[in-house]
C-alpha cells in the first residue's frame, strides 16, 4: 500500500502541557482510520498540526511524499488534503449556496480576481455538491440559520469543494441524533466511495467508529498507544485499561 | 438575487440622472451642497470594503483621503502638472501608502487592527502638520491650481458626478467579484476560508489597498473642489466621521454608507447654520446607530419592508 499522509514524532507542548508526545501515524491510500481517545487525548491538536493550523514543535507532516511541516492551512488545501471541523465552522450569514461556492472559487484559484463577477461561478459544481449532502433545497437559505445537523452536511460540502485526495473529519457527526448520525455516516461512506478518499477522522461514537473503519489509531494524553485492525484494538490490554475499559462498556 | 441587482442598478441610474439636473434648478448652494455629499459618499464607499465586506475597522482611512488630496494639490500647483497625470499619480500615491501601511495592520485583526490603523492615520497627519514646505503646515496648502475646464462649480460638479460614478461602479464590481465573495467569507470565518485555500492575510491585503486607493480618488476630488487641504482632512475625527457614514447607512449593504454619508452631511452643514456644537450632533447620531440601528438605515428600511412582507 501506498502512504499518502504521514506524521513523524510529532511533538506539540502548550505552555508546559504536553498535548502531542512523539506521535508517528500514517495514512494508506484509500483506507478509512478513525483516530479515538478519551476527551483531552489531543485528537483535535494533532488534526490542527496535520492541517497547519498549528506548528509543531518537533517532528514532521509528510502528504504525498512531500514534508508540509510548516506550511499554512491554504497551501496545504491546495495540495489536496481538506479538513472539517468539529465544532460548527460555515460563513453564518452567507447562504448556503454562497458557503460551498466560496470553496469552489479558491480551488480555481478565483480568490483574487477583482473585476470577475462572482455570483455566476461553478454554479453547477455548487449544485452538485448541495445535491450530493442533500441540501439543494436549502441553497438560498442563510447559513447560520440552518438547523445543526445540516450545518454538518454543509461543513462537509465546504471541505469536499476543495477537491481532496485526503479528507480529514474532526467529529462528523458530534451533536447530532441517532437518525442524523446513520444519515451522515451513510452520506461519508458513499462519498468515500465514489470519490476514492482517503479518510482521517475522529469519532466518539464506537458504533460509528467500528462501523467504517478499516484500521482505528487510539490516542491517550497525547500518545498513540495503538494502531491496528478494528478487531484487534478490542483485544488490546492497554487500550482496553486507558479507553474501552469501564466507561464505554464492552463496545 | 438577480432581480434585486437589476433593481439596484436602475435606482443608481435614477440617483445619477436626478444628481446631474441638480444644477439646472439654479441654486448654487445645492450644486456645492451634491459636489460635497458625492465625495464623502466615495469615501465612505470606499472605507466599507474594509468594514463591510472585510469586517475590518479602520479609525485611519482619513490618511488616504489626505494623501490623494496633497498629492494632487502638490502636483497641480507646486509641480505644474495637467490633470491627466497629477490625478493618476496622486492616487496611485494613496495606493501605494495604503499597500504599505496595510502590509503591517494585516498580521493584526479586530481592536489592534484598528488601532494600527489609527497610529498610521496620525503619522500621516503628523508628518502633513510639520512639512510646512511641502504641505503648508497648518495653514493648510492654499490656491490649488485646479485646471479651467472644471473651473466653475458647475463643469467641477459634472466632473465629481462622473468620476464617482465611474469609481462606483468600479467598487461595486470589486465587492461583487469572486473576491469580494472571498472577502465575505473572511469577514464571516477567516479561519474556514484558509482552510479552503484562502490566503487571508494577503486577501485582507488587497482590500486595505483598494480601500486606500478609493479613497486617495474622494481626496483628489476635495482638494481640487476647496482649491486647498487642510491638515484637518488627515486628522482621526475625520476618519471617525467617515466611519459613522458608513455605520448609519448600513455596513451589510453596497450603497448603505453613500447614504449614509448623505444624510451625515446633510444634516451637518444644517446643523452648522444654528450651532457651533455640532460634535454634540455627532454623538447624538452614533449612540442611536449602535443603540437602535446596527445595520444603519438600510437595515432598518430591510426590516421594515419584511414586517410589512410577513403581515401582508
Amino acid at each position: 500500500m501506498e502512504t499518502v499522509l504521514e506524521t513523524k514524532g510529532a511533538f506539540k507542548a502548550f505552555e508546559g502541557f504536553v498535548a502531542i508526545r512523539d506521535v508517528s501515524i500514517d495514512l494508506e491510500k484509500g483506507e478509512k482510520h478513525a483516530i479515538i481517545g478519551p476527551n483531552g487525548a489531543g485528537k483535535t491538536t494533532l488534526f490542527n498540526l496535520i492541517t497547519g493550523h498549528l506548528e509543531l514543535d518537533s517532528g514532521s507532516v509528510n502528504f504525498e511524499g512531500r514534508d508540509i511541516t510548516g506550511t499554512p492551512p491554504h497551501r496545504i488545501v491546495k495540495l489536496g488534503l481538506a479538513r472539517s471541523f468539529q465544532r460548527i465552522n460555515i460563513y453564518p450569514r452567507m447562504t448556503v449556496f454562497e458557503n460551498v461556492q466560496v470553496a469552489l472559487i479558491a480551488r480555481d484559484g478565483r480568490s483574487f480576481h477583482l473585476f470577475t463577477l462572482g455570483h455566476s461561478l461553478n454554479r453547477d459544481e455548487t449544485a452538485e455538491l448541495l445535491e450530493l449532502v442533500g441540501l439543494m433545497a436549502e441553497a438560498e437559505e442563510v447559513a447560520g440559520e440552518l438547523a445543526y445537523g445540516k450545518q454538518k452536511q454543509l461543513e462537509l460540502a465546504i471541505a469536499l469543494a476543495s477537491h481532496p485526495r485526503v479528507l480529514l473529519l474532526d467529529e462528523p457527526t458530534a451533536g447530532m441524533s441517532t437518525a442524523e448520525t446513520v444519515e451522515a455516516i451513510k452520506l461519508i461512506e458513499e462519498i468515500t466511495e465514489a470519490r476514492g478518499l482517503t479518510l482521517l477522522f475522529t469519532e466518539h461514537d464506537m458504533g460509528v467508529v467500528f462501523g467504517i473503519a478499516d484500521r482505528i489509531s487510539v490516542l491517550h494524553h497525547g500518545e498513540l498507544i495503538f494502531s491496528g485492525e478494528p478487531d484487534r484494538v478490542k483485544e488490546d490490554a492497554e487500550v482496553r485499561r486507558v479507553y474501552l475499559g469501564e466507561s464505554h462498556g464492552a463496545a | 438575487m438577480q432581480a434585486k441587482s437589476k433593481r439596484t442598478l436602475w435606482l443608481t441610474v435614477a440617483v445619477v440622472i436626478l444628481l446631474a439636473l441638480v444644477p439646472t434648478l439654479g441654486s448654487k448652494y445645492l450644486v456645492d451642497l451634491s459636489t460635497e455629499i458625492l465625495i464623502y459618499a466615495l469615501f465612505a464607499l470606499s472605507l466599507n470594503v474594509l468594514i463591510g465586506y472585510s469586517g475590518n475597522i479602520s479609525f485611519g482611512h482619513a490618511a488616504y483621503f489626505a494623501i490623494g488630496g496633497y498629492s494632487c494639490a502638490i502636483l497641480l500647483t507646486t509641480y505644474d502638472l495637467p490633470l491627466i497625470i497629477s490625478m493618476p499619480a496622486a492616487i496611485i500615491l494613496a495606493g501605494l501608502a495604503a499597500a504599505f501601511v496595510g502590509y503591517f495592520c494585516v498580521k493584526l485583526t479586530d481592536i489592534y487592527f484598528a488601532m494600527l490603523t489609527l497610529a498610521f492615520g496620525m503619522l500621516v497627519w503628523a508628518v502633513a502638520f510639520k512639512w510646512r514646505s511641502v504641505t503648508g503646515g497648518d495653514d493648510g496648502f492654499v490656491g490649488v491650481a485646479v485646471p479651467e475646464f472644471i473651473g466653475d462649480r458647475y463643469s467641477f460638479f459634472y466632473f465629481t458626478l462622473v468620476v464617482v460614478t465611474v469609481s462606483s461602479a468600479l467598487l461595486w464590481l470589486i465587492c461583487h467579484s469572486a473576491f469580494g465573495r472571498t472577502l465575505v467569507a473572511v469577514r464571516e470565518n477567516r479561519m474556514r476560508a484558509g482552510f479552503v485555500g484562502v490566503d487571508t492575510k494577503r486577501l485582507r491585503h488587497t482590500a486595505f489597498v483598494v480601500a486606500g486607493t478609493f479613497a486617495g480618488i474622494a481626496g483628489t476630488l476635495f482638494a481640487m473642489y476647496n482649491r486647498g487641504v487642510y491638515v484637518e482632512s488627515a486628522f482621526w475625527t475625520e476618519s471617525g466621521q467617515v466611519l459613522i457614514m458608513t455605520l448609519l447607512g448600513g455596513l451589510y449593504s453596497f450603497f448603505g454608507p453613500a447614504l449614509g454619508a448623505a444624510v451625515l452631511y446633510t444634516l451637518q452643514v444644517s446643523i452648522n447654520q444654528y450651532t457651533e456644537y455640532w460634535p454634540i450632533v455627532l454623538g447624538t447620531v452614533l449612540l442611536v446607530i449602535i443603540m437602535f440601528l446596527p445595520d444603519g438605515i438600510v437595515g432598518l428600511v430591510q426590516r421594515i419592508r419584511s414586517q410589512f412582507a410577513r403581515r401582508a
